[in-house]
């Protein structure tokens, strides 16, 4: 778009004011991280390393391998329901067809609290189980169903049902089908749906709060429940910089997918061979 | 052969499923449907059933056990005491705010991201913004309390110019808040603006718009849905946060309420949580007509 210097100046100083906004509070936070003095104050006083051996030692860690669990399996449950919500929507017509779209959304819509609520009350007054790690495994699975649907429909869309057809035409069944034309063309699309959906889960606290187990910590939580305490602060903030570190290789590993989309989204991965009404892969190694 | 046998045995019933399966479409989108609508209507809908069941329950005053019979009590109560109506309305004046905020910084963002910047600064300023929405939410906040706690980097900066900074309270809310949801604004904002073929644009000044100009009738009324797709994010993040009120204000809003209630009065808790929902569903019903749906 040709715009005038001006604008183009105007412009420019509107990102580095959105920008600074955006990494200003996160600097901060770094700097306080090696606080040699437990009182928050700017400027700190001095500079020290102790926090960050405390940090990897105190129970935080235990906290990190729980919400590492709980996002797995929450994105375990997610990539299934929501591959096989997308499969119906985007193949087949059927009555309420548009009303799927609306209810996959609902859980990350409504605000967290209701979700945390809602759950809440089925599980201990329904059902009356007692909340536990596997009760937010089942709510973090619930709103995170959306973000691999909506990947994957999105894909689907792009994708001609052509490939699908010709693929039974030429006497594959509906499982060979799946497995050898429709799968291998969604990787990406799944890939980039679990890693947001893993990232939903490993980041939530609010839904949290209201359904998990007590003795049972992720590590939100953890942050959660230290940050009130004047003792624990400076490992909080070390332990917080560590998060922000961590957080750059999900950024890395969806900018790969995207890219690697980018160079090869057609054609690839229609590696299966159809002979004789069996399907006999060629060399199965994943590039 | 005993086992070779039963895997031909066992591949010819799932090639007689996959038949059925094909030759009966209808069965198939049954198979598909059935996990996530059982999930979805009966575990998820069906808890907020309940809860709206729940808010028309009551909790007995003398020994503190649930009342499972109808009662308008929580309602009256949410009606009728001036402080809840304060708080819905703060709550809702707040997530209004930070919406039209996020929306006026992050235009501009995804705009230079999207039509202006060169595919390199592009790449860049994509993981710019997605770094922090990848950072814990807890973590961001917390640096804001720092930041606006009395002894902290705003006052400091400010003080040289004889001001000082909003401290905690609903400014502080305002300000955090439209700093955690700032990226969920940015990106589907930028993603409709990639949407947008540059021919259109070309083709506008090429009949002579000014800037401006094709900014407002091209540019503007085709990124609109995804505007409207990152408000409901803005808007539904800020309508059920409560610990960002807890960390930077003493004042209430309507998930403070909701979560000191759980416990002791669930059902007061989940009347009061019929208001977001309400509040949400029509949003989302209006967005839906918007278009927005393309584009979260």
């Amino acid at each position: 778009m040709r715009l005038s210097r001006r604008s183009t100046f105007l412009l420019r100083a509107a990102v580095a004011v959105g920008l600074a906004f955006i990494y200003i509070p996160l600097i901060v936070l770094a700097i306080y991280a090696f606080n040699a003095s437990k009182i928050l104050e700017w400027p700190p006083p001095g500079l020290t390393l102790e926090w960050f051996p405390k940090a990897i030692e105190s129970t935080a860690r235990d906290a990190f391998l729980t919400s590492i669990k709980a996002g797995l399996a929450a994105t375990a449950i997610a990539l299934v329901l929501g591959t096989l919500a997308s499969l119906a929507v985007a193949r087949h017509r059927f009555f309420g067809r548009e009303t799927i779209s609306f209810l996959v959304i609902l859980p990350i819509a409504l605000p967290g609290i209701v979700t945390g609520v809602a759950l809440n009350n089925t599980f201990t007054q329904v059902f009356g189980i007692d909340l536990s790690l596997f009760t937010v495994i089942v709510a973090h699975a619930t709103f995170c169903i959306v973000v691999v649907y909506n990947n994957v429909i999105a894909r689907l869309r792009r994708m001609s049902a052509s490939f699908e057809e010709a693929s039974a035409d030429l006497g594959a069944d509906t499982w060979q089908t799946f497995r050898y034309v429709t799968l291998p063309n969604m990787r990406s699309a799944l890939g980039a749906g679990g890693l947001l959906a893993f990232g939903l889960s490993f980041d939530e606290i609010i839904v949290t709060t209201f359904t998990i187990g007590a003795g049972e910590q992720t590590l939100p939580y953890w942050i959660f429940t230290n940050l009130f305490r004047a003792q624990q602060r400076p490992i909080v903030n070390a332990v917080a910089v560590i998060v922000v570190l961590i957080s750059i290789v999900p950024v890395y590993l969806a900018h790969r997918l995207t890219s690697e989309e980018g160079g090869a989204a057609a054609g690839r991965g229609v590696r299966g061979r159809v002979e004789g009404g069996g399907v006999e892969t060629e060399a199965t190694a994943v590039p | 052969m005993a086992t070779e046998a039963a895997v031909v045995e066992r591949r010819s019933a799932g090639r007689r499923l996959a038949d059925l399966l094909h030759r009966r479409p209808r069965l198939q989108v049954g198979a598909l449907l059935a996990g996530p609508l059982g999930w979805l209507v009966i575990g998820y809908l069906g808890s907020l059933a309940i809860l709206l069941i729940a808010a028309f329950w009551s909790v007995s005053p003398s020994s503190g056990e649930l009342v499972r019979s109808l009662s308008f009590e929580n309602i009256e109560t949410l009606i009728d005491e001036p402080v809840y109506r304060t708080i819905v309305v703060r709550t809702v004046v707040i997530a209004s705010l930070v919406t039209i905020t996020d929306a006026i910084i992050a235009f501009p963002i995804a705009f230079f991201m999207a039509k202006v910047a060169s595919r390199r600064t592009k790449a860049i300023l994509v993981v710019a913004v997605l770094i922090p929405l990848w950072s814990s939410y807890l973590v961001k906040a917390l640096s804001w309390r720092t930041m606006l706690s009395s002894g902290g980097i705003i006052n400091w900066a400010l003080e040289p110019l004889g001001l000082s900074g909003p401290g905690y309270g609903n400014t502080a809310v305002w300000l955090v808040m439209s700093y955690l949801w700032l990226p969920y604004m940015v990106l589907p904002i930028f993603a409709g603006l990639e949407r947008i073929p540059n021919s259109l644009i070309s083709a506008s000044e090429d009949l002579g718009a000014k800037p401006f100009r094709t900014f407002r009738r091209v540019i503007l009324p085709l990124a609109f849905p995804a505007v409207v797709a990152g408000s409901i994010f803005t808007f539904a993040l800020t309508l059920g946060d409560y610990i960002t009120p807890r960390l930077v204000s003493n004042n209430q809003f309507i998930g403070n309420v909701v979560f000191n209630n759980i416990s002791t009065n669930l059902p007061f808790a989940a009347a009061l949580a019929l208001v977001p929902i309400v509040v949400m569903v029509g949003y989302l019903l209006v967005a839906r007509k918007l278009g927005a749906f393309e584009h979260i």
